[in-house]
């Protein structure tokens, strides 16, 4: 029953924009192989916290980061090489984001940035990723087409296969559906809870729904701190905190 | 940001709660009336007569899953719509105690009581006050209101032991009772199950308000 891993966790994180403290002093455990959401209102800290995880703000000249992030007991600001971190720890984006370049070349494109050169190996890394990502079925037949001209869903997908062909560990995804219509929506989220068996996904959705749907655990982020974090059962049926509760049913502010 | 629209659906479906209720208390209370009077006209009239309960019942079911849909409620929203949906089917249960009650009545009409009616009044009167105030608990989200309907339960369990035995002697003085003594037994019954039922409001209530089951009755669940 209770051998659930922690993936991440942080200590005393904190995160400053210059004067403003975006993130304040955060203390969660992410467990393995799990759904992790991360709800909140706009401004609330929630994708600064996410990108923290993957040195994303890194960047950023007035970023200044207080406190640790570790990934398996490792520091990710001081045990890990950028490269390799983003490798085990893949990203998604809010808009999908796929290369102006081929749909094979989309998802080629890790693998051939981390040496692997041999054709057959990287057909089958594409082959494999697009199945994972449930595309497969619908470009196989044209994955010499520029990857633009798939329609937003599908460029998600795409965005999601190119992700998972460097195999990494856990997902970053940044609001992945708010682009998206309600049938590709549903599919990214299908998809999502296919991958928990395989992968640490940790989301940020504004859809609450969604977040009930497809996540085993919820952070209510609130002026850069967590509110409460738990099971997204809990959350959604019987929140502790009064914001939790003031939030999630609408009555907030 | 607040929830206008959401907010007057849910003061809507309340106020539908409170007709409901109005009305089960009304069935409780003429039932009464019809059997101490050997009333059968007004029995008949409950008998054929929860349609309006039952109409009701139907429409706050088709207000909730409406407000289900279109509202997508969470934590307490949901829990008070849910909450909602499971108190009408205790509510339409105890009308249909109601209608059996005045069946009974009908039946024995012509009949004299083999002992005055003093304690199945005094039972319906706790049942009815149950339910009165495990609904005003729904509305108030009072729990500790509700608690007190369902501490209440116990009152009418006594008076129900209490007609037992007092029948059993006098079935057994005179066999002749028999028959009627069984009736009065059946009609204390119901009434002890309305106050259950009245309890599972009560337990319900808390449910929506707090998130968490209270039990008080383990006979009705």
């Amino acid at each position: 029953m209770n051998n659930t891993q922690i993936k991440i966790s942080t200590k005393n994180l904190n995160l400053y924009y210059g004067d403003n403290h975006a993130v304040k002093n955060i203390n969660i455990r992410i467990e393995e192989k799990k759904v992790t959401a991360l709800i909140g209102p706009s401004g609330c800290g929630k994708s600064t916290f996410l990108k923290t995880l993957n040195r994303m703000n890194d960047l950023i000249p007035y970023v200044r980061i207080t406190g640790d992030v570790y990934f398996e007991d490792l520091d990710v600001y001081k045990d890990y090489d950028i490269v390799e971190l983003r490798k085990r720890i893949g990203m998604v984006f809010q808009k999908p984001n796929p290369f102006p370049m081929s749909i094979y070349d989309n998802v080629a494109y890790g693998p051939r940035t981390h040496g692997i050169k041999a054709k057959e190996i990287l057909d089958e890394i594409v082959k494999s990723s697009l199945e994972k990502a449930a595309l497969w079925e619908e470009v196989k037949d044209r994955l010499k087409q520029n990857a633009l001209g798939l329609s937003g869903g599908q460029q998600q997908r795409l965005c999601i296969a190119r992700v998972l062909a460097v195999e990494p560990e856990v997902i970053l995804m940044d609001e992945p559906t708010s682009a998206l219509d309600p049938l590709a929506t549903l599919k990214i989220e299908d998809l999502v809870h296919e991958l928990r068996n395989n992968y640490t996904i940790i989301i940020v959705t504004h859809n609450m729904q969604q977040a009930a749907r497809i996540s085993d655990q919820t952070a209510f982020f609130l002026h850069g701190e967590v509110v409460e974090y738990g099971p997204t059962k809990k959350i959604f049926r019987v929140p502790e905190d009064k914001r939790t509760e003031d939030y999630i049913t609408g009555r907030f502010g | 940001m607040t929830r206008n629209l959401f907010d007057q659906q849910l003061d809507d479906l309340h106020q539908n709660m409170l007709r409901m209720a109005g009305l089960v208390e009304e069935s409780i209370e003429k039932t009464i009336i019809a059997l101490k009077n050997h009333d059968v006209k007004l029995a008949e009239k409950i008998y054929r007569g929860d349609d309006l309960i039952d109409d009701l019942e139907k429409i706050i079911e088709e207000q909730c899953l409406n407000l289900i849909v279109q509202q997508q409620p969470l934590a307490k929203d949901l829990r008070t719509i849910s909450a909602a949906l499971k108190i009408i089917t205790d509510m339409e249960r105890i009308a249909d105690h109601s209608s059996d009650i005045a069946e009974f009545t009908i039946k024995m009409a012509p009949e004299k009581y083999i002992k005055p009616l003093v304690d199945i009044p005094k039972m319906a009167e706790c049942a009815k006050a149950m339910v009165n105030r495990a609904i005003d608990a729904y509305i108030k989200q009072d729990v500790e209101l509700a608690a007190t309907v369902c501490t209440a339960d116990d009152e009418v369990d006594e008076l129900f032991s209490l007609i037992v035995l007092e029948l059993t002697e006098i079935m057994k003085k005179c066999p002749d009772t028999v028959g009627q003594a069984i009736n009065l037994i059946m009609i204390a019954k119901y009434l002890e199950r309305m106050a259950d039922h009245a309890t599972n409001i009560g337990e319900w209530v808390i449910y929506g308000v707090t998130g968490k089951h209270r039990k008080y009755n383990n006979k009705l669940t």
